[in-house]
């Protein structure tokens, strides 16, 4: 690891950690409708988009109104996403040159993009057209992360309100998320994006003559290259920002025109963390105690952290069986050193790692090295993180909200050992609760680990594993670790996109997501309705670094209990093995 | 209770008792067996069936088809049966106290007759016989009449409406002191089977035969119609959650293990032994056994404090409660008032004063009437009355006096002698006394009742006729240790509100003297049935404690209630608890039960999560180091051999079952602090020490194993 990686390290935590507090205390005012600047100048369209809805600013929703409305514009979001796939060779934009979708695809890469996972199995450039990246895909980019943060908005109102039925309006959070929040960040960020040469555009393809003519496969003289373009600036924006992660192109940010320079690298890795991040001080902001928004940030930032380093420190140390074979690897003026496999050279070992993590931590999923060649312990980082239910900051809305129902948890336990029913944030914490803050808590794990073994065990999906030994193990159960938690990024070596992969993994997405987005409702639903308990002395501090550092724990020990088996057969085994 | 005798022969009789419950504890644990109680546990059920699979596969084993050693199979399923057991066992154990008395109740309810009455005769009279029927105590009804004389067991719950009777009710109070039961007032409750001594009362039923105060407390004291309090619920759902997460782990490591195989080519697909015995390693039975006793455990300290609970929601309750409404008389100061001191006005001897004070009080028998007697002979020798007795006998007896009782209506008292009209009474009500006998009271006279009642005092005025002599000073005496309890409470986030009807003044005085946080002066059963409500509202949990009629509405709206035992029926009908002590300060125990169980949970919970991160470092290694041998490195304990590694660590799993009951049913222990200390204390011990304990009690069993070579 060279001084520059430490130094943009050092940066990226820093921007980071700096940003938090203005985007959150904006998003804060977003989602309690106070005024702000963006409020006045698109004023007009929030309250004609009201109109269309037929609904108005005031009306409240009861938390099953909220979940119902939530899964109804889900549900269209998904047959529109279908349909665009299956009818683009038919449609306008495309008609000439792209061919339908195969069922199982469509189904996969609709689940994957309404449940803000991005998973894809189809390489942009190559299998959809203009229309469906833009009016199915990017359109998904911005409603799914708007809808994960409308939850989020009604949970932290859940905790807020006392004694009441309603917990927002879904069409109203979800208008405001995209307007106010999305939108603005997105075409400044485009914006920067093309600054930096991320091409924006609806030519085809630029074709350029070859300084040096190849022989083709067939035998003919290749003397011209086709490169993909397209309208990608303002794909990418917002698939940084809303931690969707779905790429314009198929290798995703290693490619030239997606990230080109190591400024659009940075913006593009702030813009992972950004929201999720954000959403801490948000939370804070809006429950009146800024620090119980700090606790969660540290407790993010902590895991965050310890995982970028081991990350960090396995890639750049690089393998250690080319070092017994004689390859000299450590970095030096000459080379970055370290682990170069599937790295895109201009990013190098330690900007990937630092990539890796934060794609994993918040469920973005866009990537910029090949995540199959990451060192076992690296990928094994990579992995826990998704793992762990994609808490540490998480998808935008559905990071905090996962979050807090291992809130719900520690309290719960901790309560206990204080002698009081627990309480967050002054409501108790009940047999309701608790039995929606385990599924939330619970269900990724069977999703992933039930997914993984009917791969592992089903005679066909067997076959598509392309690696030997445990890393084939890996690779399956990072692809459901993976869509499971809403991520999408893959470590490949799969031929996913068959029947079974495209169907397991579009179900697991969904459950992924629904499973736990309803529970999450129910829980502000039912904490909306309660008394809020005044603090006292009994009361179970929820913001001081004990109770940080016991969050932690129960985080760690939920995913270290359920994946440990399974992470021992693949990369625990694999760095074993090349120990 | 309190005043049990000493001895070698009561220490043996506890022994044996001691031995009787072991002994039909052990029997429990196996009754328990039966699936259909089992499956109220989750996690032992879980523990249950995988004993009855292992059991299968040791048959399967012994006839030569095992898909491992049968003695490795055995020992497996020997042991998970055992954890079964221990967890049962933990159980009856808790159960066992409860039960023991249980069976002494249930013989003091023996089945006896009752004497029903037809009707309320117009007039009752000595020598006049009712006219009853004798009936079985279980035909009586709600709202049926019956006679009790002395020498009768009280055949039912009931009211007294008419008659006095000493009744023993040492059956349910196991104090042996007799108590007065009468008509009206706050001693009217009469509870069957308990014994009536001497006279006769007439008693309207309230409680239908099995419906009874006994019967409920058997029930609750049994454990038999024990409901999972709300706690106790969520816990066992986020067991239960626990235990589905790790039935997947281990269900799909079967799969995981087989696709392992094929890929290095070595070693053989979990066996389904290991599997059940991972299985129950990492499922929280640690907490899954014991939750059952560490409730019952709960209650059954409440019963030795001679609580009962009529729900185990209310004992939890009780260590949620915010606010705890305290009378002041009985529970902060001590039952009666003294006099103190003499305070003449303007020109009046002080002995004067205390003449007329005393004149005024000799027929007054209550504490303090009394008390102004004492303090007017201590001070000033006026003994020319007789009170040698304690019982004013007028001297000379010829006087004609005449005594005019104490009334709500009047508050005053006194005495008509030789044409003087003496009363002692409260201030307002005896200003006016003087104005009417066309006296003034002298400004003095306020002040001097002013100082009296902010130092906590409350005053009595003093007129001979229209001439106002003077104050005496009754003080309210604070029980001691009082004040550091307070403290404690504050310390755990409970706020502390005296009631009492004395003014305000008086009521600012003696709560600063006793440290309660708030005080509700001049209370009337309204103003504190709205306290409650308001703090309700805010979101705070209420307990109190109260034994009158009047009481019932606030007793029924507080969160935790407490009725004195000596209360009237209404009152224990509103209450949650019952406290056969009749002692309000008990109040404040019950809360620290309430805590300690909730404490006792939270910390076993912990513990046990923490255990299966180390037993992971044993098993994790030992299951799969045959198609990994490179995971022996992982081996940090050293475990012998991958048998071994299992067995320890389901052993341990069984051991620490048995080794917690101690703390499961003595509960954790307590102490008054702040939640952040309480959760960094408990954290440290359960929390690490859950960390901890496996490493060390799995490689011990192993090096035992090793060292008798079986394994």
């Amino acid at each position: 690891m060279t001084e520059y990686d430490l130094l943009v390290f050092a940066l990226y935590l820093g921007a980071v950690l700096l940003l938090t507090r203005p985007l959150g205390a904006y998003i804060a005012r977003v989602y309690q409708g106070e005024a702000t600047l963006a409020g006045r100048l698109l004023g007009p369209i929030e309250r004609f988009l009201y109109r269309l809805l037929g609904t108005r600013e005031s009306e409240e929703m009861h938390w099953t109104t909220y979940a119902r409305s939530f899964l109804l514009f889900n549900l269209l979001g998904f047959l529109a996403v279908y349909g665009l796939q299956r009818l683009q060779a038919v449609l306008p934009l495309d008609s000439d040159r792209a061919v339908a979708v195969t069922p199982d695809l469509a189904f996969n890469t609709a689940a994957s993009f309404v449940s803000n996972t991005n998973w894809q199995s189809y390489s942009g450039e190559v299998a959809l057209g203009y229309l469906v990246q833009m009016a199915g895909l990017t359109v998904q980019n911005f409603v799914s992360a708007a809808g994960g943060m409308a939850v989020l908005a009604a949970f932290v109102r859940g905790l807020v309100r006392h004694t009441s039925r309603g917990v927002g309006n879904f069409w109203v959070d979800l208008v405001r998320g995209i307007l106010y929040i999305l939108l603005p960040l997105s075409v400044v960020f485009a914006l920067l994006l093309v600054s930096q040469g991320v091409v924006q555009t609806l030519h085809r393809s630029e074709v350029a003559n070859l300084v040096q003519p190849v022989q083709s496969a067939g035998g003919g003289a290749v003397s011209e290259q086709t490169i993909a373009v397209g309208p990608a600036a303002s794909q990418i924006a917002v698939k940084q920002l809303g931690t969707n992660g779905g790429g314009f192109f198929g290798t995703n940010s290693a490619h030239p025109f997606e990230n080109p320079t190591p400024v659009s690298n940075f913006l593009e890795l702030l813009a992972i963390l950004l929201i999720p991040a954000s959403l801490t001080y948000t939370f804070g902001r809006m429950v009146r105690d800024q620090r119980q928004g700090w606790v969660l940030f540290a407790v993010m930032t902590v895991l965050f952290v310890a995982v970028l380093s081991v990350n960090t420190w396995a890639e750049t140390r690089g393998n250690p069986t080319l070092e017994s074979a004689g390859v000299a690897h450590a970095a030096s003026t000459e080379q970055p050193g370290g682990n170069m496999e599937g790295k895109e050279v201009r990013n190098g070992p330690a900007m990937s790692a630092l990539w890796a993590t934060a794609t994993t931590a918040a469920s973005s999923g866009s990537v910029d090295s090949m995540h199959d060649s990451l060192m076992p312990l690296a990928g094994m980082g990579a992995m826990w993180l998704m793992q762990l239910g994609e808490v540490v900051y998480g998808g935008v809305g559905s990071g905090l909200y996962g979050m807090l129902a291992f809130v719900i948890v520690a309290v719960f336990v901790a309560g206990l050992m204080v002698g009081r029913t627990p309480e967050y944030l002054g409501k108790k914490v009940e047999t309701y609760e608790m039995k929606m803050a385990a599924l939330i808590v619970l269900i990724p794990p069977i999703t992933v680990l039930v997914g993984t073994a009917l791969a592992v065990s089903v005679p066909g999906a067997r076959e598509a594993v392309l690696n030997p030994g445990p890393h084939g193990f890996s690779e399956v159960l990072y692809a459901f670790s993976s869509a499971g938690n809403n991520n999408g990024s893959a470590f490949a070596g799969l031929s996913s996109n068959t029947p079974f992969y495209n169907t397991t993994l579009g179900i697991a997405m969904l459950v992924g997501r629904y499973w736990l987005a309803l529970p999450a409702l129910a829980i502000a639903g039912s904490f909306a309705a309660k008394k809020k308990v005044p603090p006292s002395a009994g009361t179970l501090p929820t913001h001081t670094p004990l109770f940080a550092a016991w969050l932690l724990a129960v985080v760690v020990i939920v995913g270290a209990l359920s994946f440990l088996p399974a992470l021992t057969l693949g990369p625990i085994v694999e760095q074993l093995l090349i120990q | 209770m309190t005043d049990i005798p000493t001895g070698p022969q009561v220490q043996k009789r506890e022994a044996v008792e001691r031995w009787t419950i072991y002994r039909r504890s052990v029997v429990d644990a196996f009754l328990y067996l039966d699936p259909r109680v089992m499956v109220r546990n989750p996690v032992m059920f879980v523990v249950e069936v995988g004993s009855v699979f292992t059991t299968f596969l040791f048959a399967q084993a012994v006839l030569g088809r095992g898909e491992a050693p049968a003695w490795f199979i055995g020992a497996i399923t020997f042991w998970l049966w055992l954890t079964v057991l221990f967890a049962n066992f933990s159980q009856a154990l808790a159960e066992g106290r409860g039960k023991a008395r249980a069976a002494a109740l249930r013989r003091t309810r023996q089945q006896t007759t009752a004497k029903r009455l037809k009707g309320v005769p117009a007039e009752w009279g000595k020598g006049r016989r009712a006219e009853y029927e004798v009936v079985a105590s279980t035909d009586l009804r709600t709202d049926q009449l019956y006679l009790a004389e002395a020498g009768d067991l009280i055949p039912a719950d009931g009211e007294v409406i008419a008659g006095v009777a000493l009744v023993d009710e040492s059956a349910v109070t196991g104090e042996s002191a007799p108590v007065i039961r009468e008509s009206g007032g706050d001693r009217s409750a009469v509870t069957g089977g308990t014994r009536v001594l001497s006279d006769w009362i007439v008693v309207r039923v309230t409680a239908d035969p099995g419906q009874g105060f006994l019967d409920r407390m058997i029930n609750l004291v049994e454990g038999a119609k024990r409901q999972k309090t709300p706690n106790e619920i969520a816990l066992t759902i986020l067991l239960a959650a626990f235990t589905m997460v790790f039935l997947v782990v281990v269900a799909t490591l079967r799969p995981f293990s087989a696709y392992s195989v094929l890929a290095s080519g070595r070693g053989d697909a979990l066996g389904l032994t290991v599997l059940v015995a991972l299985l129950v390693c990492l499922i929280p039975t640690t907490i899954g056994g014991l939750l059952p006793a560490i409730g019952i455990a709960g209650m059954e300290r409440l019963i030795q404090r001679n609580v009962i609970a009529m729900s185990g929601r209310a004992v939890e309750a009780a260590g949620d409660v915010d606010v705890l409404l305290l009378d002041k008389t009985g529970t902060i100061t001590l039952g009666n008032r003294q006099a103190v001191d003499f305070l003449p006005v303007g020109g009046v001897e002080a002995t004067q004063l205390a003449e007329a004070a005393q004149l005024a009080s000799l027929a007054d028998e209550t504490p303090e009437g009394r008390s102004i007697v004492e303090l007017a002979k201590n001070r000033f020798g006026l003994r020319g009355r007789s009170i040698g007795t304690g019982v004013p006998v007028f001297d000379p007896p010829d006087a004609p006096a005449r005594f005019i009782p104490f009334t709500a209506q009047t508050r005053l008292s006194g005495v008509d002698l030789d044409g003087a009209r003496i009363r002692k009474g409260a201030p307002d009500s005896m200003i006016a006394f003087v104005k009417e006998n066309g006296g003034v009271a002298p400004e003095e006279l306020q002040t001097m009742v002013d100082s009296v009642a902010r130092a906590g005092g409350t005053p009595l005025v003093v007129a001979r006729n229209g001439e106002a002599l003077g104050v005496v000073h009754l003080k309210d005496i604070v029980k001691g240790g009082l004040h550091e309890r307070f403290m404690h409470l504050r310390k755990m986030g409970i706020a502390t509100i005296m009631i009492t009807g004395d003014n305000p003044l008086t009521a600012a005085a003696i709560a600063a003297e006793a440290g309660v946080d708030d005080f509700l002066a001049q209370a009337t059963p309204e103003a504190k049935l709205k306290l409650i409500r308001e703090q309700q509202a805010g979101g705070r949990m209420v307990a109190m404690t109260g034994d009158g009629t009047n009481d019932a509405p606030a007793l029924a709206q507080a969160d935790v209630a407490v009725a004195m035992n000596t209360g009237t029926q209404p009152a224990r009908e509103a209450a949650n608890m019952i406290d056969l002590d009749s002692n309000p300060t008990k109040l404040i125990e019950i809360v620290e039960i309430g805590k300690q169980l909730l404490m006792t949970r939270g910390s076993l919970t912990t513990f046990s999560l923490a255990n299966d991160v180390s037993k992971y470092f044993a098993i994790i290694p030992a299951t799969f180091v045959a198609v990994y041998p490179d995971l022996g490195a992982l081996n940090v304990m050293r475990l012998a051999t991958p048998q071994s590694a299992i067995l320890s660590a389901v052993i341990f799993n069984a051991l620490i079952i048995i080794a917690l009951v101690p703390l499961a049913l003595r509960g954790v222990p307590y102490r008054a602090q702040g939640a952040a200390q309480l959760l960094r204390d408990n954290l440290l011990i359960y929390g690490l020490g859950g960390l901890a304990a496996p490493f060390i009690g799995i490689k011990l069993i192993d090096l035992v194993l090793t060292a008798l070579h079986l394994t």
